[in-house]
C-alpha cells in the first residue's frame, strides 16, 4: 500500500469513527470537514418538539395549501447554517467520482450506499452570470441535491440529506424567521436583490443563527407537493415521500419572490417549464434551464437512522421527457 | 388519446396537442376541399440522427401535430437508435411510434432509406452529413426540420443553398433549429431594433462561454472511424468546431439585428486548457471581429474552459441606445441617458424548440411555406469565416471564403466503419491542430 492510500485510508475511517463519535457528542452547533476536499460545511443544532405545521386559520392572506394548520412533534436534528454554496457544490459535481475512493465499503454498505453517480456538468454556465464561489448553488434538481447529501455521506461517514417540508418550517418558525420581522434585514427579495441571488450570508441570521433561511434562493425538501397531505399528515416527522417527479416543494421564496411570498408557512412547487430549454429527450436528472432560484441547504437528524431507513431517502432518479 | 398516461398528468403540453385536435375537428366547415385533405392528412414522420437532439425533435413534432407518426428512423449506431426508439415509446402510444423493425436503419447511408419513408423528415446528426442529407430529402419533396450548423465546410454550404432553391420551388417547409428565431424575447429585440429602437446598430458582442462537453473513452473494438464518430464533437469534418456548432447561434442573432452578414473577419484563438489526445483537433477558444458593410463590428467569444467567466447572450451598441438579449433571461433595451425602453421576462413563454416545430407542421397543414435555410446556411458560414480567421490568423473576407474549394466531409455513400477519416493521428495518437500564421485559412 503506497502511502498516500494508507493515508486515505486511515483518514476514512477516522471519519466513520469520528461520525459514530459525533454521535455520542453534545448536540450543539459545528463544522463538517470533508475528507481531501477544500470545503466544509456549518451546521446549527435545533432542538426538536412540537409545532403547529401550516398557517393559522384566521390569517386570510395565506394560501390554500397552508392549511389546515396541524401539530407535528420532530426528532433534534441539525440544519445547514447557510444554504449549500457553488464551492460546495461544485466540489460534488466535478469530483471524479469512483467508488473505489470510498474506501470504507462495510461503512457505506452499513450506510445504505452502494454506489453513487457523478452529476453530469451542465451544458451551459448555471449561475447565469449572477456569481459562484461563496453564492448559492441554483438550477440543480431535487435529485441531484439529493445525490450531493448522498456523496457528502459517503466521504464523511455521517447522514446527511434534504430536510423534510416540517423541519424546515420548523427551523424557520423557531428562529423567528418570519415576514412580521423586519423582511429587508433578513431576506433577499425582488424588491431589496438587484434582479439576482447573493452571496450567502451577507444579511442578518434569524435567532438561532441560520442565514437566508427566507429569499436569496428558494431551497428544496425532500416532500412530493400535496395540497391534501397535511390533512392526513402523521404528527411524528412528517414526510410525503415522493412517488411523482412533478410537482416536488420548495420553501423560503427567492429573489425573484415579491415579499409576500417570503414566509415559514408559504409552499412553492417544482415545474416541468423549468426544464424547457433542455431540447434533449430524456431531459437532464441533474439540471434545470430555467430555475436559477432554487437551491438547497442540508440536514443531519440526531439519531442516524437505520440503513433500511437511510436507503429509503435515496430517492430514484425518474425519467423527465 | 395521443400521450401515453403516465406523461398526462404533468404535462402541461397535453392542452396544446388537445387544442390543434380541436381545430382539425371544428375546422372543416369553412375550409375548400384540398385544405381539409391536408388539414386531415395522417403526415409521416421520419427522423436521421437518433441522438439526445434528435429524439427531443422527434416528440416536438409528434406534440406539434396530432396527425403525424413517426414511421422511420436512422442512424449510425444501432445502440443509440434503441435507446432513442424505447423512450419515444415510454412517451407515446402505438399509435404514433410506428416504426418497425425493418425501418430502423443503420449505418452510413441508412438516411435515404429513411427519408424515403416519410412526409416530414428531421435531420438531426453531426452537421457535416448535413448538406448530403438535405439535398437528398429536397430531391425526394420532403418537408424538413434541421438543426444547426448546415454544414462544416464551404463546400456543404454551396450545396445546402443550391437544394434550398430547390425546396422554395417545391415549395417545401424547411425549419431550421436556430430557436432563437422562434423565441418570444428574441422576435421582441429584433422589432424593435428594427423600429429604431436603439437607433443604428454600431457594435455588438456575442458569446458562448462555457464549459465544454463530453469526452467518450475511446474503446479497444473501435476502429478510428468509429471512435471519431463517437466523439464527433471534436474533429471538425463532422462538427465544424464549437465556434460552428453551439456559437452559430449567437453569431446568426448578429446578422439577424443586423439584417446583413458580415464582409471581413479576423480574430485569434487556439487550445489552452483542453488540449489532450482524446480532444481531437478543436480549438478551445476564438475571438472574431466580424466588419459589416456599413462599419458596424461585431466581436464574437466561444470559449470550452471551465472555471472561467461563463456567458452566452449578446450585447449590441445602437446610436441611441443598447440592447441586451440571452436565451436564459430577459430582453432589455435601454437608452444612454439611462432610460428602459424595453424589459421582457421570458419565464412564461412558450419553449421556443417547441415552437419552432408547432410552425412547421401549421404550415404544412395550411400550405403556407417557411424556409429558413439561406439565413441558417449564411450565419453557417459566418462561423466558418470566424473559424477560418482564426486557424489562419489572417483577414478572411467573405468573397475569399466563398471561393475556398477545400472539401472537409467525405461522400457518405462512400464511407464504412472501416474507411480512413478525413483526418488521422500520428504514431503518437495526436491529431493535427491548426497553427495560426502557418494553417491554410480553409
Amino acid at each position: 500500500m503506497k502511502l498516500s492510500q494508507f493515508l486515505s485510508f486511515g483518514c476514512v475511517l477516522y471519519l466513520f469513527n469520528h461520525g459514530i463519535h459525533l454521535n455520542a457528542q453534545d448536540f450543539q452547533n459545528y463544522t463538517q470537514a470533508i475528507t481531501n476536499e477544500n470545503i466544509s460545511i456549518e451546521l446549527v443544532a435545533i432542538k426538536g418538539g412540537s409545532f403547529t405545521m401550516g398557517a393559522l386559520e384566521e390569517d386570510i392572506t395565506r394560501k390554500a395549501d397552508e392549511k389546515p394548520n396541524h401539530k407535528v412533534k420532530l426528532d433534534d436534528f441539525w440544519i445547514g447554517k447557510y444554504e449549500i454554496t457553488w464551492e460546495q457544490y461544485d466540489t460534488f459535481v466535478y469530483a471524479n467520482i469512483d467508488n473505489s475512493q470510498f474506501i470504507d465499503k462495510k461503512g457505506l454498505k452499513a450506510m445504505g450506499i452502494d454506489g453513487i453517480s457523478g452529476a453530469t456538468p451542465p451544458y451551459v454556465d448555471m449561475s447565469f452570470n449572477m456569481g459562484k464561489a461563496s453564492a448559492p448553488a441554483v438550477n440543480m434538481t431535487q435529485y441531484a441535491a439529493l445525490m450531493f447529501c448522498k456523496w457528502l455521506t459517503a466521504k464523511t461517514g455521517i447522514f446527511y440529506r434534504l430536510p423534510t417540508e416540517a423541519e424546515w418550517e420548523y427551523a424557520c418558525k423557531k428562529g423567528n424567521t418570519d415576514k412580521t420581522a423586519s423582511l429587508d434585514s433578513i431576506a433577499w427579495h425582488q424588491e431589496n436583490s438587484n434582479e439576482k441571488y447573493e452571496k450567502t450570508g451577507l444579511k442578518s441570521p434569524n435567532s438561532l443563527g441560520i442565514y437566508d433561511m427566507l429569499g436569496n434562493v428558494s431551497e428544496w425538501v425532500l416532500d412530493q407537493y400535496s395540497t391534501s397531505y397535511y390533512a392526513e399528515s402523521p404528527t411524528k416527522n412528517p414526510w410525503n415521500k415522493p412517488t411523482e417527479l412533478y410537482p416536488r416543494v420548495l420553501r423560503g421564496g427567492s429573489w425573484k419572490d415579491t415579499a409576500n411570498k417570503l414566509c415559514c408557512t408559504s409552499r412553492q412547487q417544482s415545474k416541468a417549464i423549468w426544464k424547457r430549454r433542455d431540447p434533449q429527450i430524456p431531459k437532464s436528472n441533474w439540471w434545470h434551464t430555467d430555475a436559477p432560484f432554487i437551491g438547497f441547504r442540508i440536514v443531519r437528524p440526531k439519531i442516524q437512522p437505520t440503513k433500511k431507513e437511510i436507503e429509503s431517502y435515496w430517492l430514484d432518479a425518474m425519467m423527465d421527457f | 388519446m395521443t400521450l401515453k398516461k403516465n406523461t398526462l398528468s404533468r404535462r402541461h403540453f397535453v392542452k396544446n396537442t388537445s387544442l390543434i385536435t380541436g381545430g382539425i375537428i371544428l375546422a372543416p366547415s369553412v375550409l375548400t376541399a384540398t385544405t381539409f385533405k391536408a388539414k386531415e392528412k395522417k403526415l409521416k414522420l421520419a427522423v436521421v440522427g437518433c441522438g439526445g437532439r434528435g429524439t427531443g425533435a422527434v416528440t416536438q413534432a409528434l406534440k406539434a401535430d396530432a396527425n403525424v407518426q413517426l414511421v422511420a428512423m436512422a442512424y449510425a449506431f444501432l445502440d443509440r437508435l434503441d435507446s432513442s426508439f424505447e423512450n419515444l415509446n415510454k412517451m407515446f402510444d402505438s399509435s404514433r411510434i410506428k416504426v418497425k423493425p425493418s425501418k430502423k436503419f443503420v449505418g452510413f447511408g441508412s438516411y435515404k432509406k429513411a427519408i424515403d419513408e416519410a412526409d416530414v423528415v428531421i435531420l438531426t446528426t453531426p452537421p457535416g452529413f448535413r448538406p448530403q442529407h438535405f439535398e437528398y430529402a429536397v430531391a425526394q419533396g420532403k418537408h424538413i426540420f434541421m438543426e444547426k450548423p448546415v454544414a462544416t465546410d464551404v463546400a456543404g454550404i454551396k450545396k445546402v443553398l443550391e437544394a434550398a432553391k430547390v425546396a422554395q420551388n417545391k415549395k417545401l417547409n424547411v425549419v431550421l433549429g436556430l430557436q432563437r428565431r422562434y423565441q418570444f424575447n428574441y422576435q421582441k429585440a429584433n422589432s424593435l431594433i428594427q423600429e429604431g429602437a436603439i437607433g443604428n446598430i454600431v457594435s455588438g458582442q456575442v458569446y458562448w462561454n462555457s464549459g465544454g462537453v463530453w469526452v467518450k473513452p475511446r474503446q479497444e473494438n473501435w476502429t478510428e472511424m468509429e471512435y471519431q464518430m463517437r466523439n464527433w464533437y471534436y474533429f471538425n469534418w463532422l462538427c465544424g468546431d464549437h465556434i460552428l456548432e453551439q456559437h452559430v447561434h449567437n453569431i446568426d442573432v448578429a446578422n439577424w439585428f443586423l439584417g446583413s452578414y458580415p464582409i471581413k473577419a479576423q480574430g485569434m484563438g487556439g487550445r489552452e486548457v483542453r488540449n489532450g489526445k482524446d480532444h481531437g483537433q478543436i480549438f478551445d477558444h476564438h475571438f472574431v471581429e466580424f466588419e459589416y458593410a456599413n462599419g458596424a463590428i461585431i466581436s464574437s467569444q466561444c470559449r470550452h474552459q471551465r472555471g472561467c467567466l461563463s456567458r452566452v447572450s449578446e450585447t449590441f451598441q445602437g446610436t441611441e441606445g443598447t440592447c441586451h438579449t440571452s436565451g436564459a433571461s430577459d430582453t432589455k433595451i435601454k437608452s444612454y441617458s439611462g432610460n428602459h425602453i424595453y424589459t421582457h421576462n421570458s419565464e412564461n413563454d412558450k419553449n421556443p424548440y417547441q415552437v419552432e416545430h408547432d410552425r412547421l407542421f401549421a404550415a404544412i397543414r395550411s400550405g403556407e411555406v417557411i424556409n429558413d435555410t439561406e439565413y441558417g446556411a449564411k450565419s453557417t458560414m459566418t462561423a466558418i469565416i470566424g473559424r477560418m480567421a482564426t486557424y489562419s490568423g489572417q483577414e478572411i473576407t467573405w468573397e475569399k471564403a466563398m471561393a475556398a474549394e477545400h472539401i472537409l466531409v467525405p461522400n457518405e455513400d462512400e464511407l464504412s466503419f472501416d474507411s480512413i477519416p478525413p483526418i488521422v493521428p500520428d504514431a503518437s495518437g495526436d491529431y493535427p491542430i491548426p497553427v495560426p500564421g502557418k494553417t491554410k485559412f480553409y
